[in-house]
């Protein structure tokens, strides 16, 4: 998201985890705003420190979960019973609730389907990660062994960040 | 250190004595019940029956012909709603008159029906949580370490409900109640009028000697696994600071699961599936093993709570109790795809030697049965879905509410149709026997919790317990 704003930026790196996870809790305690975190892995409790909003996620998914449901319902019934319909088991009842136990699986399947890829696509979407995006990650060794603050620059955030245990520090 | 207050003793015993006044009179009173309520309702149920599966077979056979293939599942289902196992439906001689005997039996099964019911909820309540435990050692599970000593309390219960089993075993082979049909007189003896040929030959595996052993077997593994567990989780206490006897444990652990593998299968085959001889599912076992583990996943949960409420369990914190009411939400999602994969390949193979089962329960007992579906499915996952339930505890308490009353109803459904038929109901035995084992689990957990202190000293994981977080 940093790309959006184009508020000046302080950028530290570091070469620990743990020390990230005390840097951000120590430069939030100091009223310096910390706008993103970059690193290789998650980190536990980093959401947490960062203060960032609970996902919606869940919500999200949960509605691709219903929207799988119906669509299986939907299709099922046109297929099984509209268009051309089956008997299925030696029971020819050829309404969709008499055969419902045999579209269970497929109910069960697309309502996965839906929630898990929707969520992957809106989870990219929303963190600009989607095929094509702009890359947002501005030191490559970030990716590696590196971890990067980036902090709203302002007074008294260099010598802030230095004494985290930054082991670079760069302006942008 | 918890402590089992005077309070709470007299509260546990009077509950298991309220229970024992309860299933006495039950006892006393069931006989003359099923007199008055016997003859009309063979008839009614007869005609009753006969005209509803009529239909289901009749939608299943579509427009074809009433012939002579359509005799042979009708005489069956009304057998299975009946259960009266009657020899005609398997195209052998005729009995009608002298193997009416199961039918006979059911009013009188009922109070003991009733208690192995409350037997069966209650054992799975101490295996559930038996297993539970040896999986955190098998896994070497760390987050869980901290409340190791409340699940201890918990699985050493096991002991009082596999007592209770043997002596319906016992009292079965002494022929004073027919629960399992196979126990019936004659029934694998040819010159019998009882002779049922297909029950004579499962004659290998259910006769009563090999029966007694097994359930001996059972109670000699299952609570021998619960003693030792807690035996060097004591001892372990007593060991100087930072040793631990972790990897015995482990390998004590790994063993029970190893066995409990095999004897949670052949156990419900035993107790329960054999109530239903004829029949047989490939996946009953587990799905029964599904059942009383989340039933004791969710008394875990609910105790976890209770304790932490309390302030005995400081080192506990919401991340547990979560990861507690993930257990819950996820063994009832895998009892019901169990449930499901059971009755679907029934539903959909549609054969004569399956289907009794589920024809008894969707004709009788049709209420019952759809309720508990709804409690034990959607009811919890509409419940514990959301993160942030899960970590409420008005949720989990509403979820375990549903879950427990929809698991007793599952034991319910699985042993009344076949010992019982249409004879059941819900009064002095099943409420008596509900409350007698209640009782005795509340005495024993409390009794146990504060036998020791709550938080192992030596424990090789305790202290990543501690610190457990998301």
């Amino acid at each position: 998201m940093a790309h959006t704003e184009h508020t000046p930026v302080v950028r530290a790196l570091y070469l620990d985890d743990d020390v990230v996870l005390d840097a951000v809790k120590d430069l939030r305690g100091k009223g310096i705003k910390v706008k993103e975190v970059y690193s290789p892995f998650p980190i536990h409790g980093l959401d947490k420190a960062m203060g960032l909003k609970e996902t919606r996620i869940a919500m999200a998914a949960f509605m691709y979960g219903l929207i799988g449901l119906t669509v299986a319902i939907l299709i099922t019934s046109y297929m099984m019973n509209l268009d051309w319909p089956q008997n299925i088991g030696g029971k020819p009842s050829m309404t969709w609730g008499k055969n419902m136990p045999a579209f269970v699986p497929i109910m069960f399947e697309l309502t996965v389907f839906f929630a898990a890829h929707l969520m992957v696509w809106t989870f990219m979407i929303i963190n600009k990660l989607y095929p094509g995006a702009a890359p947002q990650n501005p030191d490559p060794r970030t990716t590696d062994h590196h971890f990067m603050i980036e902090v709203a620059a302002g007074e008294g955030v260099l010598d802030a960040l230095k004494a985290t245990g930054a082991i670079e520090i760069a302006e942008a | 250190m918890f402590v089992f207050t005077k309070k709470a003793k007299l509260f546990a015993m009077t509950l298991t004595l309220v229970g024992l006044v309860m299933m006495v009179i039950g006892f006393n009173t069931s006989g003359h019940e099923a007199e008055s309520h016997d003859a009309h309702a063979t008839e009614m149920h007869a005609t009753e029956t006969h005209a509803e599966h009529a239909e289901e077979a009749h939608v299943a056979h579509a427009e074809e012909a009433h012939d002579e293939a359509m005799d042979a599942p009708h005489a069956e289902e009304a057998e299975a709603a009946h259960a009266e196992h009657g020899a005609e439906a398997h195209g052998e001689e005729a009995h009608a008159d002298g193997h009416g005997g199961h039918e006979d039996h059911g009013a009188a099964n009922r109070p003991w029906s009733a208690f192995l019911v409350n037997t069966i909820f209650f054992l799975g309540i101490g295996i559930g949580t038996l297993f539970f435990l040896a999986i955190q050692y098998a896994a070497q599970a760390g987050w869980s370490a901290g409340i190791l000593r409340v699940m201890e309390s918990v699985a050493l219960f096991v002991g009082i409900p596999l007592l209770g089993m043997l002596f319906l075993a016992i009292t079965g082979n002494m022929d004073m109640h027919h629960i399992w049909h196979w126990m019936q007189d004659g029934i694998m003896d040819e010159t019998s009028p009882n002779y049922d040929a297909i029950i004579a030959g499962k004659e290998g595996y259910l006769n009563d000697t090999f029966f007694t052993l097994r359930t001996v077997a059972y109670l000699v593994i299952w609570a021998g696994a619960a003693f030792l567990l807690r035996r060097n989780s004591l001892k372990e206490d007593a060991l100087p600071e930072g040793q631990t006897m972790f990897f015995t444990q482990r390998k004590l652990a790994a063993t029970f699961i190893v066995l409990y593998a095999v004897t949670s299968s052949t156990s419900a085959w035993d107790w329960i599936m054999s109530i239903d001889t004829h029949w047989f599912s490939t996946l009953f076992g587990w799905y029964t093993f599904a059942g009383m583990f989340v039933t004791a996943l969710t008394v875990l949960n609910v105790l976890v709570m209770y304790l932490r409420v309390n302030n005995y369990l400081p080192w506990v914190n919401d991340n547990h109790q979560h990861d507690l009411g993930k257990f819950m939400f996820a063994f009832s999602v895998f009892w019901t795809y169990l449930w499901f994969s059971q009755y679907m390949l029934i539903w959909y193979s549609n054969i004569p030697e399956e289907t009794p089962y589920y024809l008894a329960r969707f004709g009788e007992y049709k209420t019952l049965f759809i309720t508990m579906l709804v409690l034990n499915f959607i009811m919890p996952v509409l419940v514990l879905m959301s993160r942030d339930s899960k970590r409420i505890m008005g949720f989990i308490l509403m979820a375990a509410v549903f879950v427990l009353a929809g698991h007793w109803m599952d034991h319910y459904i699985m042993i009344m149709p076949g010992s019982v038929g249409y004879h059941y109901g819900f009064g002095w035995v099943e409420i008596g026997g509900f409350l007698f084992y209640a009782g005795l689990l509340l005495y024993v957990v409390q009794r146990n919790l504060a036998a020791a202190p709550l938080r192992m000293k030596n424990h090789a994981l305790i202290h990543e317990s501690k610190l457990f977080h998301q």
